[in-house]
């Protein structure tokens, strides 16, 4: 059989059988090998009994999504078969416990695929390993049926048990080489599938939270403070395992009202700090975003949307907080608010959040949703020296301060930022305060004090709206149909856009990272050009488009929405596009 | 870096003016936070202490507006928010001397909850509790403090519930230091901040502070005939729990003092990453995310 330069992958079984684990393992044991690699998990809010996902899609060249059909599928209960054979191509296989449907054929189900039977029990039973171990077995026989390296398989699972002691390893791999042997002897006739060789560089495997904490963690985040909400979950716990090893202190607080309040208060200290949660989170921070701009503490919160309203779903995904994040809280004061396209972009733009806020003393929100903050992507590298850490007007020093007059914390000045003195320094003595306040931080409720200090805080925006970046734009400049989209929605419409450009028509893509400030006059630039126009977005009320034209006045006329808390595939999308 | 060294403990000889703003307190004519205001700045010169060496946190309330007139640093929190500020502040930069300063509303009603975590972290702050059984800068409503049957704007057929007793609680959520004071009794309410500022932990004091504008039941004369020193009481051991819980039920008097005091390791003494130095002095050049970055391959 010719060899294939792309390949997909998916297993499935009931929730708390190590699926996740085990497609992770899969998925690296490609990016290992400089494979490009994305993966995607499903899996509701149970601990047991619900039916997870795990799908993994691995090409010798760039890919951004998954695609709706698969090459190979593990199943590990009857679930998997029922849901997701029809997603099988022809001539790929399904691979199913025969221990678990004993004497049954599904053959005559789907009669272009290749059902292969593998005795997961007896097969492990022979090993002497124990039975939970089974899922190193459905390894062992993808890679097999792929021609690949099994000594790459055995080095993940080596290192992926290398905290558990020899004897689990031992039992992991003994498992997987049990499955690769059983289909090389059983199915000698059967034709595999041929990947081609890959000869890059080993990459990173990174999801969205992976971006973040790494990106944080170079900014120099001191302070981290959580409430446990998934898509988040994944940044406290990185967190909290680096706590030591880079001197960082991270609170697992009492509820998010504390979260907030306790990250203002070390800013206010002195140290750079962050939150981070999803949207019924972020709702109980409200107040406390309007108390850090009020005192014009730095704050930088990651949004990991997950579709609400309420609990809604709470491990699915959905772009419905933007708008909400734009406006959210009470008055009225200035922020920025952005939106990472993949685990790269999330790595240098928390970076850069942090910069922002401290520069301009303000509160920074970037969003992502459960497809950025959970999914893997591979990436050939991130530079830790790309964004160098500024940290705008703080004062460290008492030198610093001028001793013939006094220090005033809000002091008035062309920009909007006055100097801020970390604690502890004599000269630097003033108070933050939440009521509106004079120059040194006092209470102040005159009527001509209240203009002044609202002027003062707004005109940082004349600065801010200097370092918005431009929406990239990804295609040709001039084309007959514009996708306009943002955050993670860049992933699958990119993949798209591999098949979308025909002689009949041309497509380029505007992608927006930034949302506050708005980028009015670069996207009105491009809006001169274009003929034709879609918003593509992952929510039911196209909340960009409302975005645009609040900030703009312009119109977009076409969407293409979903909301059923699955992220688009590129499939859809090119359908979608066919009609607009 | 200068920064730190300043901050390590000097032996200021201040006067209590030393700490006061160029603003003049705003509170009615008798009010009971004269007399907290006055006994924590005797305490401040008594520790020796420095108006930079100090942030107070302050809730939303008349109390709260204590920010505009005692001079350390000053954050004025949101009303309810002030020991997670706090809590923050001080994980940041544990050589600061880190106070909360709230309303009885602030303390235990809106931020109740923080107050019950704060009580089991035996962080290294003090509490201090302005407790006027009353709303007062809102105008006079309920608090969690008031008495059962207590009529006020808010309940104007009397308080249904019972109140909630500040120090039991602290002492059921573990706080390390629980006291009571009466700013009606100033030099006795100086000598507890002064033994709650030198307390390695969490200290809480609840302060009982006649409302005179809006309670007219838990009034100077009302207090006046009720409470007692529990040190005059030679038998009385602020070391033992079970004593102090019991000793926190008594209604029929007001006893004042130190209920509990014990040693306990702090929650910033158990972290590792900040043992040599607070966050606020550490070098953001050194970080080096290369060989974490590895584990992603
Ligand atoms: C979230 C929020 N809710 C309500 C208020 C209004 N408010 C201000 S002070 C206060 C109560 C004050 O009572 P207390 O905390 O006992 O302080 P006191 O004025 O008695 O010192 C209230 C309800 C507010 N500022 N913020
Ligand atoms: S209203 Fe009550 S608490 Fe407020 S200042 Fe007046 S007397 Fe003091
Ligand atoms: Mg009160």
């Amino acid at each position: 059989m010719a060899e294939i330069k792309a390949f997909s992958w998916k297993v499935g079984g009931p929730a708390g059988f190590g699926i996740m684990s085990t497609g992770l393992i899969f998925a690296r044991i490609f990016s290992r090998k400089g494979y490009n690699v994305v993966d995607d998990k499903e899996y509701p809010s149970l601990i047991q009994g619900g039916h997870n996902v795990y799908s993994v899609r691995v090409s010798t060249e760039k890919i951004f999504s998954l695609l709706a059909s698969v090459n190979i599928l593990i199943a590990l209960d009857e679930m998997t078969i029922d849901l997701h054979m029809n997603e099988v191509k022809k001539n790929g296989f399904i691979v199913y416990d025969s221990g678990i449907f004993i004497g049954r054929d599904f053959n005559y189900k789907k009669p272009d695929v290749n059902f292969l039977p593998v005795p997961f029990d007896r097969l492990i039973e022979k090993t002497g390993a124990p039975k939970i171990v089974k899922n190193n077995v459905a390894l062992g026989v993808s890679v097999a049926l792929l021609n690949y390296d099994f000594n790459m398989l055995k080095e993940v699972i080596t290192e992926n048990f290398k905290d558990k002691g020899q004897k689990i390893i031992d039992f992991n791999v003994s498992a997987a080489k049990a499955g690769f042997d059983f289909i090389m002897k059983e199915f000698t006739g059967i034709p595999k599938i041929h990947i081609k060789k890959n000869y890059s560089k080993k990459k990173l495997l990174l999801t969205g939270n992976d971006g973040i904490f790494l990106g944080a963690l170079n900014a120099g985040c001191k302070f981290y403070a959580a409430y446990p909400m998934t898509p988040s979950s994944s940044i406290l716990h990185s967190f909290a395992a680096a706590e030591r090893d880079f001197n960082i202190v991270t609170k697992h607080a009492e509820s998010e009202i504390a979260v907030i309040n306790m990250a203002v208060g070390a800013s206010f200290a002195g140290v750079r700090s962050m939150v981070a949660t999803s949207g019924g989170g972020f709702a109980l921070m409200n107040e406390g975003l309007a108390g850090a701009a009020m005192t014009e503490t730095p704050i930088v919160i990651i949004l990991c949307q997950r579709p609400a309203p309420a609990t809604g779903l709470p491990t699915w995904t959905e772009q419905g907080d933007m708008l909400y994040a734009v406006h959210a809280s009470h008055g009225e004061f200035p922020r920025v608010v952005m939106a990472p396209g993949d685990p790269e972009e999330s790595f240098y733009m928390v970076q850069i959040a942090f910069n922002l806020a401290e520069k301009y003393q303000i509160p920074v929100i970037v969003m992502l949703d459960k497809f950025l903050s959970e999914n893997n992507f591979t990436c050939t590298g991130l530079t830790r020296y790309k964004i160098k850490i500024n940290r705008g007007k703080l004062i460290f020093a008492e030198e610093d301060i001028d001793n013939n007059e006094d220090y005033l914390r809000y002091k008035i000045t062309d920009d909007g930022i006055s100097p801020r003195a970390i604690t502890g320094l004599r000269n630097g003595v003033h108070i933050a305060n939440t009521d509106e306040h004079d120059e040194y931080g006092f209470s102040e409720e005159s009527a001509e004090n209240r203009k002044k200090m609202m002027d003062k805080r707004f005109i940082k925006l004349n600065a801010i709206n200097k370092e918005i970046i431009s929406p990239d734009l990804y295609g040709p400049k001039n084309a007959d149909t514009t996708i306009i989209s943002w955050g993670s929605c860049k992933m699958p419409i990119l993949e798209a856009m591999k098949y979308l450009n025909t002689d009949k028509r041309i497509f380029n893509f505007i992608h927006f990272k930034y949302l506050v400030p708005f980028p009015v006059k670069a996207f009105k630039k491009f809006m001169k050009n274009v003929t034709r126009s879609a918003v593509i977005e992952n929510n039911k009320t196209s909340q960009l488009s409302r975005l645009i034209m609040e900030n703009t006045g312009i119109k977009i006329n076409k969407q293409l929405l979903k909301y059923n808390g699955r992220q688009f595939l590129p499939e859809e999308i090119i359908k979608g596009l066919e009609k607009i | 870096m200068i920064s730190e060294a300043n901050n390590r403990k000097r032996n200021y000889n201040l006067k209590p003016a030393d700490f006061n703003t160029k603003k003049r307190p705003t509170w009615c004519v008798g009010c009971g936070n004269y007399g907290i205001w006055n006994s924590i700045k005797k305490a401040f010169v008594e520790l020796k202490l420095s108006p930079h060496e100090i942030l107070i946190v302050f809730g939303i309330g008349c109390s709260g507006n204590g920010n505009n007139f005692i001079k350390t640093y000053a954050y004025h929190a949101l009303h309810g928010m002030a020991l997670p500020v706090a809590t923050g502040a001080h994980l940041a930069n544990h050589l600061l001397k880190v106070i909360a300063m709230t309303g009885d509303g602030d303390g235990v009603g809106i931020g109740g909850n923080h107050f019950i975590h704060t009580c089991r972290r035996n962080l290294d702050i003090t509490h201090i509790m302005h407790d006027n059984r009353i709303y007062g800068l809102t105008t006079g409503q309920t608090s969690p403090t008031s008495n059962t049957k207590f009529k006020t704007k808010s309940t104007p057929f009397g308080v249904m519930e019972q109140p909630i007793n500040p120090v039991a609680l602290a002492l059921i959520c573990g706080a390390t230091f629980v006291a009571r004071g009466y700013s009606g009794e100033p030099e006795h309410l100086k000598n507890i901040f002064i033994k709650a500022l030198a307390h390695k932990g969490f200290s809480f004091i609840d302060v009982l502070q006649p409302c005179v504008t809006f309670n007219k039941i838990d009034t100077y004369d009302y207090y006046k005939k009720l409470i007692y020193k529990l040190e005059d009481s030679s038998e009385y051991n602020s070391g033992d729990f079970s004593k102090a819980l019991q000793k926190s039920q008594e209604m029929e008097r007001i006893p004042l003092g130190i209920f509990y005091q014990i040693k306990k390791r702090t929650y910033h003494d158990g972290l590792e990453q900040i043992k040599d130095k607070p966050l606020v002095y550490q070098d953001l050049s050194s970080i080096n995310i290369e060989s974490l970055m590895k584990s992603f391959y």
